[in-house]
């Protein structure tokens, strides 16, 4: 199952476990935040080759109808996916 | 066929984790996870994986996992492994994650304990090459002539003088059933290895050098580029051991330029051109035990 | 099986089998050795269908039976002196995590000087680590408290690791008459294991996660309550016990002859038998004697202490260990009873049996001799009359 983000952080005593185990990928903050450039998918170039989706430390390049496309919930902007782009599909924009 | 991008599991198993940017550590696991999925039991001592990935209440593993003492990977997943066994469950991966401290200094009386009694576990070591959740401390998989911040690179020491121990071909000396190195940097390599070892009935173990941006010193896109780099340069190499016998699975046509590789790394900017030439004669010196032992592909 | 001869290695065995864990790791330490090897022999002949994991250290033997427990799976080891500080740092994990693994402790001195025979400053200094300690006097408590360790332990409002501590040699060695149960008993009082800490197909977790200052206060709370709860449950566990078994335990402490003592004696393990004897002879002199042995020293029985105490004129606690630099751990914590029970008397410490000196009956004697003085002291037993340190006097 992948890790998705939840409504419920649970915060008071009754709410907390009684031992160190809780409900596996339990998300509560995102990781947009990190990021100073965001990697946008040039899709007339992406020829679907998944190398990006394969390579990338997150995880948060996903197939998409064929090609791929970018969870920027969780994208750190590291821009491993742009380096391994043979057909320069993907450019770094600025955050702003 | 072997696995690659298109046919790898889609589901993701390591999400939303708190690892630097362009880590090469949450690559390998994220990887290996995706090759086991989702009947994995995960055992991450302390250190990089388990500190940006089980910070209650954000738990980044999709499938089961549990953090083990530093030292304790191994017996943890032997536990993990039996216990799971006597109640009747099969169809299952332990696996632990553990880095080169874990794996080479703190942890390796407790991996070599699971290799003797052939536990039914994999092992996969992710070598960023310094205790870098502390701080980048040197550890035993630290190579000669690395900066870290208990081996400064100054007028007296440059950096570490001691060469990287062999965790593979000590792994190997258990007689264990199966043992690879792997690198980021060769992912279907890594897939296949990582796929190979779950067939496997005994102790797996799989060395997977994986680049630390913060800790190496260099830009957070350059992660996988150096993991295949160190391959090319032939500072790393890709085997396996199994059957008693060792194969070399990549043999770069002509080695690149080691001083390229080294230099890109803040960790090595201190190197003199002695130095260098020291880690070349080491290189050289490691290949013809290769070409001696391994059979080649 | 009926009546056996059994050391109390080998009682504590036969218990740990009628309780069926399925995952039994250990490295061996004297004077430990007897329990996992007679396990072994147990799981070799088909008696007991445990996995059995020959480790590699006291550490792994722990962090594999935590593994183990994570996955729901019953556990059990067995260790002494150094292997159980060697394994420390599991300790606290199987507490925090709030794994119900039982752990037999072959208590044993702890080096430097290297001495293999039986003092108690080992468990007891692990008195912090979360776990629950018990004590037993002889053989046949061994067996019983191996099976009710399960029964405590692994309740859901307690959820802790049992250390069930035997004093090395004088206990695990010696050879007593006991009653081992059948295992259709011992189904009957012990229930299977369930817990839902443990990471599951059906159910993925995460275990053993950090948890950062805003949420670990209640966590460690919780592990408190689980702790205090124990003591209803060690209750429960035992009045079930003496209805299939018909052996009656008496919870956190034993009280020997202590309704109109004047003066008490507190300790723990082994040594009890040879002081009720003793009780016995003063009170045949008329003598208002009598014996407290603190059965669990984790959760502490205060409230028990001080029923058991509020009359009398003088205590004193003799224990095996010493905190260096203050005094017997056991005094300070039947001292702070006290304290919160607004119950003032003179109590004293007994630092002896330490590296296995053998207590004696006459020391026991001169304890209770020197409690008619209703003073505090601390002093060592066992030093031949040549002790220049006595609180208060000082050096």
């Amino acid at each position: 199952m992948k890790p998705f983000l939840r409504k419920e952080i649970p915060a008071a005593l009754s709410e907390l476990p009684d031992a160190t185990a809780y409900e596996a990928g339990y998300l509560v903050t995102k990781n947009a935040g990190w990021r100073n450039v965001r990697p946008v998918i040039e899709l007339d170039k992406c020829t679907g080759c998944l190398q990006c989706y394969l390579h990338c430390p997150d995880g948060v390049i996903f197939k998409d109808k064929g090609k791929v496309a970018v969870d920027y919930d969780f994208c750190k902007g590291c821009g491993i996916c742009k380096k391994i782009c043979k057909y320069a599909a993907i450019r770094m924009e600025a955050e702003k | 066929m072997g696995l690659s991008a298109r046919t790898l599991n889609e589901e993701e198993f390591f999400y939303g984790h708190k690892a630097c940017a362009g880590c090469g550590g949450s690559l390998a696991v994220r990887i290996a996870l995706k090759v086991l999925g989702e009947r994995s039991v995960a055992v991450l001592p302390a250190g990089c994986m388990s500190a940006v990935g089980f910070n209650f209440p954000q738990l980044c593993f999709g499938n089961n996992a549990i953090i083990s003492t530093f030292a304790g990977t191994a017996s943890m997943l032997t536990g993990v492994e039996a216990g799971l066994r006597a109640q009747g469950i099969d169809n299952f991966h332990a696996v632990g994650f553990a880095g080169d401290g874990g794996t080479a200094d703190i942890g390796i009386q407790a991996l070599s304990g699971a290799i003797d009694r052939n536990d039914d576990i994999i092992y996969i070591c992710y070598d960023n090459e310094a205790y870098m959740n502390t701080g980048i401390q040197k550890s035993s998989l630290t190579p000669f002539g690395a900066k870290t911040t208990t081996t400064p690179a100054g007028s007296n020491i440059r950096g570490n003088l001691r060469p990287k121990k062999n965790m593979f071909e000590i792994v190997a000396a258990h007689g264990i059933p199966y043992a690879a190195t792997a690198s980021i940097g060769y992912l279907n390599d890594f897939m296949r290895k990582v796929e190979k070892a779950s067939k496997i009935k005994g102790t797996k173990y799989i060395h997977i050098l994986a680049p630390c941006p913060t800790g190496w010193g260099t830009a957070t896109d350059e992660t996988v580029e150096i993991a295949k780099e160190v391959v090319e340069c032939g500072l790393w190499y890709l085997a396996e051991y199994e059957n008693g016998g060792f194969t070399l699975n990549y043999r770069p046509k002509e080695f690149t330029d080691v001083a390229a590789y080294l230099k890109k790394q803040s960790r090595f900017k201190h190197l003199t051109e002695e130095d260098i030439q020291t880690v070349r004669y080491s290189r050289d010196a490691k290949w013809e035990a290769i070409y001696r032992n391994f059979k080649i592909i | 099986m009926g009546k056996c001869f059994l050391s109390g290695n080998e009682a504590f065995a036969y218990g740990i089998c009628l309780a069926r864990p399925q995952v039994i790791s250990a490295y061996p330490i004297t004077p430990q050795t007897i329990v996992v090897e007679k396990l072994s022999e147990l799981v070799e002949d088909g008696s007991l269908k445990a996995e059995f994991i020959h480790v590699e250290s006291e550490h792994s033997a722990l962090s594999c039976a935590i593994g183990a427990s994570a996955v729901g799976a019953r556990t059990f080891t067995a260790t002494s002196s150094q292997g159980l500080l060697y394994m420390a740092e599991c300790l606290t994990y199987a507490s925090g995590g709030r794994f119900p693994i039982v752990m037999m402790n072959a208590n044993r001195s702890t080096a430097l000087p290297w001495n293999i025979y039986g003092d108690q400053r080992d468990s007891l200094s692990q008195l912090d680590c979360g776990w629950i300690q018990a004590y037993a006097e002889n053989a046949q408590e061994s067996l019983d408290l191996a099976l009710m360790s399960y029964y405590v332990a692994e309740h859901r409002e307690v959820s802790a690791p049992f250390m069930a501590n035997l004093d090395g040699f004088v206990l695990t060695h010696t050879y007593e008459v006991v009653e081992v149960p059948a295992k259709e008993q011992a189904d009957s009082f012990l229930p299977p294991f369930v817990t839902e800490n443990k990471m599951d197909f059906g159910h993925p977790r995460n275990l053993a996660f950090s948890a950062g200052p805003e949420h670990n206060t209640a966590f460690k709370y919780k592990e408190h309550i689980g702790l205090l709860n124990a003591k209803k449950v060690i209750a429960e566990a035992e009045e079930k016990f003496a209805r299939i078994f018909g052996r009656q335990y008496t919870g956190l402490i034993e009280s020997y002859r202590t309704e109109d003592a004047d003066y008490i004696l507190i300790t723990l393990g082994s040594i009890a038998g040879l002081v009720k004897e003793k009780v016995d002879k003063l009170r045949a002199e008329g003598k208002r004697v009598g014996l407290i042995r603190l059965r669990y020293i984790r959760p502490f029985p205060n409230e028990e202490l001080a029923g058991a105490l509020k009359n009398a004129k003088a205590i004193a606690v003799l224990e095996k260990d010493v905190s260096f630099g203050n005094e017997g751990t056991v005094f300070t914590n039947v001292n702070s009873a006290l304290h919160k029970a607004g119950i003032s008397i003179a109590s004293s410490n007994y630092i002896g049996g330490l590296g296995g000196k053998n207590i004696s009956e006459a020391d026991i004697e001169k304890i209770f001799e020197e409690l008619k003085e209703e003073k505090t002291t601390i002093q060592f037993l066992g030093l031949g009359g040549a002790e220049k340190w006595v609180y208060p006097q000082g050096l």
